[in-house]
């Protein structure tokens, strides 16, 4: 199972990227390993200030749905598009092109208090 | 929980495995999409050794299975099976079950995992009649091959000529170097083949050996997850989603298997909802806007009345547009209706459409 050592991530399965105040977010391979093929992303909250935790959007699969929360709090400044055409893309590359919002932190120093590669892999058993 | 004789091949073979009716299961392989499609245009392979069977003997077998079902055994020959279900005295459904009638006074009964002990107890209490029960569940393996490559895939591991085998017809034969197979051209799934009804330590060798006969097919195992969006674009019911001790036969659609022409038990009792008319009914709907329905989700009217409950939802992948089946208020069952879907507190617009969903 693919968690690459440079990212963040949360109990909840999202991971972060971390490029200055901007963090880019996505699920993880095990994530999308669980939930199966991915129908689509429901993103509605582009241009929305959120706290860390709150719902930004839910990803549908075949068999199920799942909520996505906010690893950090901030603003969500875009969102992955492609993924309207492309849902599969969270499936066949969940930390490159299956991307799923950036966001404009603002409180940073909630990253301290997510996962490393890790700390996820122990989390994931 | 129980594992059936072939759940280390599962495991082997990379399947994500599930607690399923008490038993270890394969929910997928290689991804429901990709099964679901080879079922529908080549053949894939399900182990459902999880079902349970009965068989009952005895000359008075025939009037114990008239009285529990609400199909016309009679009209069974040997040879034939039947789609059928217990109604459960309260005018719900005990369980669906098939009876295939395997001998002049002999029937076997296969019905669904999550009921095997509830069935067994139901059909019991009811035996008057002096009918020898036995329960092979434990001892029994069932694979459904599936798909329009079945018949041509599996030929050369019988004698029998698998394309005279009609749809619920069924023969007992040898079958991958085993004797006394029973291959029933039955299935769950809308796109043919066959189920195989085999021993405990008989099934590994047939499920190696329709392994090595289906690969120049494209033959695969599949998951109960492709299991389920296969079926449910048939709109075939699944116990405990669209039909259960609450839900009348008659309500869930389930007319034709009901039959007056004889006593059973609630004959009264449907004969009566018949003639008055049901107050809610299950309904196929496929969904207008964007949204997935999921089981238990409210069915809405365009002024957001609660009409109804989704029992099954999903995104149908052979046609890439998400369906359900649901029970709403019989004033919304006409076809092209429009109904809203509570997905995720907004009210999502779907139609009533006809079924099956999927057509070749």
């Amino acid at each position: 199972m693919s968690i690459p050592a440079e990212l963040k991530y949360t109990k909840d399965h999202e991971w972060v990227r971390v490029d200055g105040n901007i963090a880019t977010v996505g699920i993880t391979a095990f994530a999308q390993g669980e939930l199966g093929d991915i129908v689509y992303v429901e993103i509605e909250t582009e241009g929305e200030e959120l706290d860390q935790e709150e719902v930004f959007g839910s990803v549908e699969a075949v068999k199920t749905v799942s909520d996505l929360f906010m690893p950090v709090s901030g603003k969500i400044i875009e969102f992955n598009s492609a993924l309207e055409s492309n849902p599969e893309a969270v499936n066949s590359d969940p930390y490159g092109d299956g991307w799923m919002v950036k966001v404009e932190l603002s409180n940073p120093s909630e990253l301290d208090g997510l996962l490393d590669a890790a700390g996820y892999q122990a989390h994931i058993g | 929980m129980k594992n059936t004789a072939l759940s280390d091949k599962h495991i082997a073979l990379g399947a994500k495995m599930v607690p399923f009716a008490g038993y270890n299961m394969p929910v997928q392989y290689e991804g429901v999409n990709a099964e679901h499609e080879t079922v529908r245009n080549a053949v894939g392979v399900f182990d459902v050794s999880h079902m349970g069977e009965f068989l009952l003997t005895g000359p008075n077998a025939l009037d114990l299975i008239q009285k529990v079902t609400t199909n016309d055994a009679s009209t069974l020959t040997i040879g034939r099976a039947q789609y059928s279900c217990l109604p459960n005295g309260k005018g719900g459904i005990v369980d669906d079950l098939i009876i295939y009638r395997m001998k002049e006074e002999q029937y076997l009964l296969v019905v669904n995992a999550s009921n095997i002990d509830k069935d067994w107890d139901w059909i019991s209490s009811h035996n008057s009649f002096g009918v020898e029960m036995r329960n092979l569940s434990d001892d029994y393996s069932l694979l459904a091959i599936q798909g329009p490559k079945a018949v041509e895939a599996m030929q050369s591991l019988t004698s029998v000529n698998l394309a005279d085998i009609k749809y619920y017809h069924f023969e007992v034969a040898d079958f991958a170097g085993i004797e006394h197979v029973i291959i029933s051209a039955t299935g769950y799934t809308g796109s043919g083949g066959f189920e195989i009804y085999c021993k405990n330590s008989e099934v590994e060798q047939v499920w190696n050996k329709v392994f090595e006969a289906g690969a120049s097919f494209g033959i695969k195992p599949i998951g109960l997850a492709a299991r389920d969006t296969l079926r449910l674009e048939m709109g075939f019911c699944l116990y405990g989603n669209d039909i259960d001790d609450t839900t009348s036969p008659l309500e869930a659609g389930l007319g034709w298997i009901t039959k007056f022409n004889k006593e059973f038990i609630d004959s009264e009792f449907l004969k009566n909802q018949k003639e008055t008319g049901v107050s809610k009914k299950l309904v196929a709907f496929e969904m207008v806007d964007r949204g997935i329905p999921r089981h238990d989700y409210r069915i809405l009217d365009a002024n957001g009345n609660v009409i109804g409950k989704v029992t099954s939802g999903t995104q149908s992948p052979s046609m890439k547009i998400a369906i359900g089946l649901g029970y709403v208020n019989t004033e919304f069952t006409t076809l092209d209706s429009e109904i809203f879907v509570e997905i995720r507190e907004k009210g999502i617009k779907a139609k009533v459409v006809k079924l099956p969903f999927y057509k070749k």
